[in-house]
């Protein structure tokens, strides 16, 4: 138990290292939030000119959708931000301290779930001036922002571990281009599946980021009313399903993040 | 070549040795990196570790500080095994590598808390040990400025100040010194004598023969991973002989007279060096060789510019031993290196 009070500790300890880092370097802190700004005027005014949602708003549909991929995308940043740590001086200090192996690792995946947090808050704003609403009750309301926090923060240890696998940020950013794009867009985030040919069909209706952002638009209430309810069982029970993959995600790359770091740091 | 220097047997290490390690090898790919390296540090003491780029210095602290694994035999720092109690090893020491450890966009103060919390010195100590050590390494003023503000030399001072925030009794410095400017070299070794006459051990890589000569109580020379010779800088100096006659001729033309001339009075072999036209004679008899010397090459019709007798520096030692210069003497063509 003592070891894991102290990768507590240590990790709290690295995240709060994390955020100072954000507070000097606020342009990245810019960049980060803008980019979600973009998403939600993006599709609003010009995929929602083009496409209806029978019953209900596009743009209340929407951004569900938006939320699920914005934090997804995410995640990126904690592999970029290990990648880059990797290659910096300090990495030389942690690795000579009797500190938790896996401080670094916790600390960064802690740090980023503030900037998701930030992220969610600035879509949110954003979302309401285009339209949106919660139209449930605050807990709903809760329900889904903490489901997407949860989500985004296993999906950030799965890039934890490609950033340290391959230490570069170029390649980090390349890779999640190449992985989280299809996965954000095979899934319900921006279209009803039901047009899909048969086989994305399929995989959007079994892809987490679907059950992530079904979830999501029930918590907030942006279903059409007189959709019939999904007959996929991910999608119709939604949150069991996204925190099923929470855990999996967790299981696996948890573990597998703090070895790829210790064995990082014991090559030089 | 090895050097003939009487050593404790084997197994009779000193009682009091608070680095010790037997038999460490490393190779990587094919290079072999350390190929049986012993050394035996006694508490409170330096021990400098000299050697060339490459001949694994960095390595051997690197095993000893834990941060990899040796390929074969073994080392204890502070009483525990680098590979079965890591964790106890870097609770006892200090590092302070050849690169500087510390955040660029942290403050000097907020790198030394933070190392101070990972140590788990807990809030307050932090934070006293943070500003103290600010403070004794002249960084008061910068103490809250982001570190990419600070010049290389202050870097290095808060590298150091980091190895210290747990006042750990062992100390490993790899090259502290490379690449800082001279003042800057003169202001670190006064901070390390500062610390181990606080009664610290230090162990100390560089490959400034100088750095060695003026802080360490031990040298062992390293290259290609194994030891070639070992002793005090005045044991060290013995090893290749006593005096030596340096002598500069005013005609590059006459300097293969010279040589054959000089060589008569060599107790060694005569070194040339190209660029400064300087030949280097390894004597015996002082002041007295070195007149007869200077009658024979009057005699022989050798003109001579510069001349001087001198005691045998590391630099001498380091290219008898090794048969290549120190990585100073090569960076320093005009104050005579000898080649």
């Amino acid at each position: 138990m003592t070891r894991l009070k102290y990768a507590i500790e240590d990790g709290i300890v690295i995240a709060k290292r994390n955020v100072i880092k954000i507070k000097r370097v606020p342009e990245v802190l810019m960049f980060v939030l803008i980019s979600p700004i973009m998403f939600v005027l993006l599709f609003a005014y010009i995929f929602g000119s083009a496409i209806d949602i029978p019953g209900g708003s596009y743009r209340e549909f929407l951004i569900g959708g938006i939320f699920a991929q914005t934090v997804i995308f995410g995640a990126t940043f904690t592999g970029a931000g290990l990648a880059e740590d990797m290659q910096k001086g300090i990495i030389n200090r942690f690795r000579s301290l009797p500190m938790s192996p896996s401080a670094v690792v916790v600390g960064r995946t802690a740090s980023d779930v503030v900037y998701n947090s930030l992220t969610l808050v600035i879509m949110a704003l954003t979302g309401l001036l285009v339209g949106w609403r919660i139209n449930t009750g605050l807990g709903s309301a809760i329900v889904g922002f903490g489901l997407l926090l949860l989500f985004a923060y296993a999906f950030s240890w799965i890039m934890a571990f490609v950033g340290l696998l391959v230490p570069s940020v170029e390649v980090i950013n390349n890779a999640s281009f190449i992985v989280i794009f299809p996965l954000t867009f095979i899934a319900n985030t921006f279209v009803p599946t039901d047009g899909f040919p048969a086989a994305l069909r399929v995989f959007a209706a079994w892809n987490p980021v679907s059950s992530l952002t079904q979830a999501v638009r029930e918590s907030f209430g942006n279903i059409p009313p007189g959709t019939p309810p999904p007959t996929d069982w991910p999608l119709a029970n939604p949150v069991l399903y996204s925190l099923i993959w929470v855990g999996i995600i967790l299981v696996v790359f948890v573990p597998l993040s703090i070895r790829q770091y210790q064995r990082a740091t014991a090559r030089g | 070549m090895r050097s003939t220097l009487p050593r404790p047997p084997e197994g009779n290490r000193l009682p009091n040795a608070i680095i010790e390690a037997t038999g460490l090898h490393k190779r990587y790919g094919s290079v072999v990196a350390l190929a049986g390296l012993d050394l035996s540090v006694p508490e409170g003491s330096i021990f400098g570790l000299l050697g060339p780029n490459g001949a694994g210095k960095t390595t051997a602290v690197s095993i000893l500080t834990t941060l990899i694994p040796a390929d074969g035999g073994s080392a204890t720092v502070a009483g525990a095994d680098v590979t079965k109690s890591p964790d106890e090893v870097r609770r006892n020491i200090g590092l302070s590598g050849q690169y500087a450890a510390v955040d660029e966009q942290l403050t000097g103060f907020e790198n030394l808390d933070m190392v101070g919390r990972l140590y788990r010195l807990g809030k307050q100590r932090s934070r006293e040990r943070a500003r103290e050590l600010l403070e004794r390494f002249d960084l008061v003023d910068a103490g809250d400025r982001p570190v990419k503000t600070y010049s290389g030399g202050m870097r290095r001072r808060l590298d150091l100040a980091g190895a210290l925030v747990a006042e750990p009794p062992v100390l490993f410095l790899d090259e502290p010194t490379t690449g800082l400017d001279p003042r800057s070299r003169t202001e670190l070794w006064s901070v390390i004598r500062d610390l181990v006459a606080r009664g610290a051990t230090l162990l100390l890589t560089t490959q400034y023969m100088e750095e060695a000569e003026q802080l360490a109580d031990d040298i062992m020379v390293i290259d290609h991973g194994r030891e070639i010779a070992h002793g005090t800088a005045d044991e060290l100096k013995l090893l290749v002989g006593g005096e030596r006659i340096s002598v500069t001729v005013a005609d590059r033309d006459h300097v293969g007279d010279a040589r054959r001339i000089l060589e008569g009075f060599s107790v060694g072999d005569v070194f040339f060096d190209e660029r400064s036209a300087e030949i280097v004679v390894p004597i015996s008899g002082g002041a007295q060789t070195l007149t007869e010397a200077l009658r024979s090459l009057d005699a022989g019709g050798v003109a001579v510019r510069d001349v001087g007798l001198r005691r045998p520096t590391l630099d001498d030692v380091f290219l008898t031993l090794t048969g290549h210069l120190s990585e100073e003497a090569a960076d320093r063509p005009t104050t005579g290196g000898v080649r």
